[in-house]
């Protein structure tokens, strides 16, 4: 829809709330086209740089640019960005149609025309015949559904989604996250989205930037912050993460009695904590072996069996359901880990 | 449930006779003169009566006035304080709450007090005209000063409950990335959906304003409220007679309101 798909870049922004500190200088990039996910725990200042973007929020310091252009001192309305709330943003008063129409009444768009394209619109997301319906009449997810729409009404250069699925039950938020991804692709619309759900930003996004106390973690595609987290918050807080006391000799870990080769730069502190994913962990029953497990849970393909160390430390292991069969709380077990490059972080504990 | 709806049967029935039998004896008292039968001639003497219209039309219009200035001041005010500064909420209605417990009494006496520094302080300055202007008896816009203050608990109140049922920054949010400067934002975005609040406001300011009598009968004006007062001192009849009618005057006043209202919703979310 947009001729061209607009570059949205962060730079420097600053943002305090009295003593909280919202932002503390992000620097990120969307390119265009791309769906971006910012993601992070309550509080990490994701919301508040979507805001900014959007305008309702202002930078202490630092400058969002659109195109190369500054558009930090914008009012809201002339920023050219549609936005999806949380929920209950659609207008009480108005019918599905007219809150899709709402924002080319504003642009003094006429009668026909617009509810031509509202109509258009409702289309898009599936709800040609639930135009006449009033907000009230409407389930959440076609709610969401509407919002969507009106946020595309104005053909924007960017598009804003703050959480729109967090208030929708599991098996509305599914369907709804696919179809804001096909739309987002088909219209070639640069999207930022902003969650706390990490299932949700890998499985939509191009890329993920994790924040983190309103810093910048990383910013990579799903697969890469998955499979190497730039830093330790990263990989604890994208997917499940167990930490294994091991000991820095040279370029090499050892770790449960292995010798493995240090994925990265090798940190300069020699007591050091690996981190392993569940399904790089294997566990095996042995008679001599010098870990118990602790519990199991079945999750389907597999099962989830936590292991507690010698000396102490709880491992969590994803195991092919056949190979789980025996592992039953209280089993003597032995671990280890596949000759592969790993990832240590310093110890925090 | 047959039972059950005896029960409310009965209280219906008992609550319309606590109201219908004394409204029901006053009519009857004006219609049925001794000797005479039944005449509505203490109705017709009403409209005869000197002062009846312009007395009426004098309190409509400072009703309407009360409400055009007590919205006007209370909607971009309690707007504001929920976007901006949601932290002065219980200032603003403790003062809003004031005149409930100031008595009318003290409030006019003071009115009068300050009114009286016209002549002795104000005379050589332009604020003495100014005094003059708002106790002209033609529209005494002293006492829609009076009326917004006494009108402040309620039209709170009222839109204290519509802005709750509204997400109002949400809605502003919304319209404002839809295009809307904040204007917009506010008249087409927030206002509609305050109809409901906006129409008890209204109501309510109205229906102070038609029976307030204190203030206005001790600053010496004649609304419809003292004009009641001071004919049915001489007349039984007739005053009875007024009695029902401005019962009914304000009836129709608010069934037209409520009309002009239209096709209310319910603001809140089902």
């Amino acid at each position: 829809m947009p001729e061209t798909a607009a570059t949205v870049e962060f730079r420097g922004l600053r943002r305090e709330f009295g003593p909280t500190v919202a932002l503390d200088g992000l620097d990120l990039t969307a390119r265009p086209g791309e769906l971006l996910a910012l993601l992070g725990p309550s509080g990490c200042g994701k919301t508040t740089a979507l805001r900014m973007l959007a305008g309702f929020e202002h930078p202490d310091s630092g400058e969002v640019l659109v195109d190369g252009e500054d558009v930090t001192r914008v009012p809201a309305h002339r920023r050219d960005a549609g936005m999806v709330f949380q929920s209950y943003s659609l207008f009480p008063h108005l019918d599905a149609l007219d809150n899709v129409a709402f924002g080319l009444r504003m642009r003094k768009v006429r009668t026909v025309e617009r509810r031509a394209r509202a109509a258009e619109l409702l289309d898009l997301v599936g709800l040609a015949d639930k135009g006449g319906r009033f907000p009230h009449q409407l389930s959440g997810g076609q709610q969401q559904r509407v919002a969507l729409a009106r946020a595309l009404a104005l053909r924007p250069r960017v598009l804003l989604l703050d959480e729109p699925l967090s208030a929708l039950d599991a098996k509305v938020r599914l369907s709804l996250r696919e179809e804001i991804r096909r739309l987002q692709q088909e219209l070639g619309i640069t999207t930022l989205f902003v969650t706390h759900d990490q299932e949700e930003a890998l499985s939509m996004a191009d890329r993920v930037a994790v924040m983190h106390a309103g810093r910048l973690e990383q910013c990579a595609p799903p697969s890469e912050l998955y499979g190497r987290p730039a830093t330790a918050f990263v990989a604890e807080f994208v997917g499940t993460m167990s930490r294994i006391p091991g000991r820095i000799a040279q370029d090499t870990v050892d770790v449960l009695g292995q010798r493995l080769p240090v994925d990265g730069p090798v940190p300069s502190a020699t007591e050091v904590d690996v981190l392993v994913r569940p399904e790089a962990v294997r566990v095996r029953a042995e008679t001599d072996g010098k870990s118990r497990v602790v519990a199991t849970s079945f999750l389907g393909a597999a099962v989830r069996v936590t292991v507690r160390l010698a000396d102490g430390t709880e491992v969590k292991a994803d195991l092919p359901a056949h190979e789980a069969a025996g592992l039953t709380a209280g089993a003597v077990v032995g671990v280890s880990l596949p000759e592969r490059p790993v990832l240590v972080a310093e110890r925090t504990r | 449930m047959a039972r059950l709806n005896l029960w409310r049967w009965g209280v219906l029935g008992l609550a319309g006779l606590y109201f219908l039998v004394p409204l029901a004896a006053s009519v009857v008292f004006t219609v049925d003169v001794p000797g005479q039968g039944i005449t509505f001639d203490a109705y017709t003497r009403i409209f005869a009566t000197d002062g009846f219209v312009s007395s009426l039309l004098l309190s409509l219009e400072l009703a309407l006035a009360t409400i055009a200035v007590v919205l006007l001041l209370m909607v971009p005010a309690m707007v504001a304080l929920r976007l901006g500064a949601p932290r002065l909420r219980p200032v603003v209605e403790v003062v809003c709450s004031l005149p409930l417990v100031v008595p009318p009494i003290a409030f006019v006496a003071g009115i009068g007090t300050v009114l009286k520094w016209g002549p002795d302080h104000l005379s050589r300055t332009p604020l003495f005209e100014t005094f003059v202007a708002i106790q002209n008896p033609d529209f005494p816009f002293v006492l829609v000063l009076a009326y917004v203050v006494m009108a402040l608990p309620f039209v709170y109140r009222a839109l204290d409950a519509g802005l709750r049922a509204v997400d109002v920054r949400t809605l502003v949010e919304a319209a404002r990335s839809c295009g809307a400067g904040w204007p917009q934002a506010l008249m087409q975005a927030v206002l509609p959906n305050l109809r409901g609040a906006l129409l008890n406001a209204s109501f309510l300011t109205l229906a102070l304003v038609l029976g307030e009598f204190t203030v206005a009968q001790l600053l010496g004006f004649r609304p419809f409220a003292v004009w009641i007062v001071n004919v049915s001192g001489s007349q039984a009849q007739l005053s009875v007679a007024v009695s029902v009618l401005s019962l009914l005057v304000t009836w129709v006043l608010l069934l037209v309101l409520a009309g002009f209202g239209g096709r209310t919703r319910p603001t809140s979310r089902g």
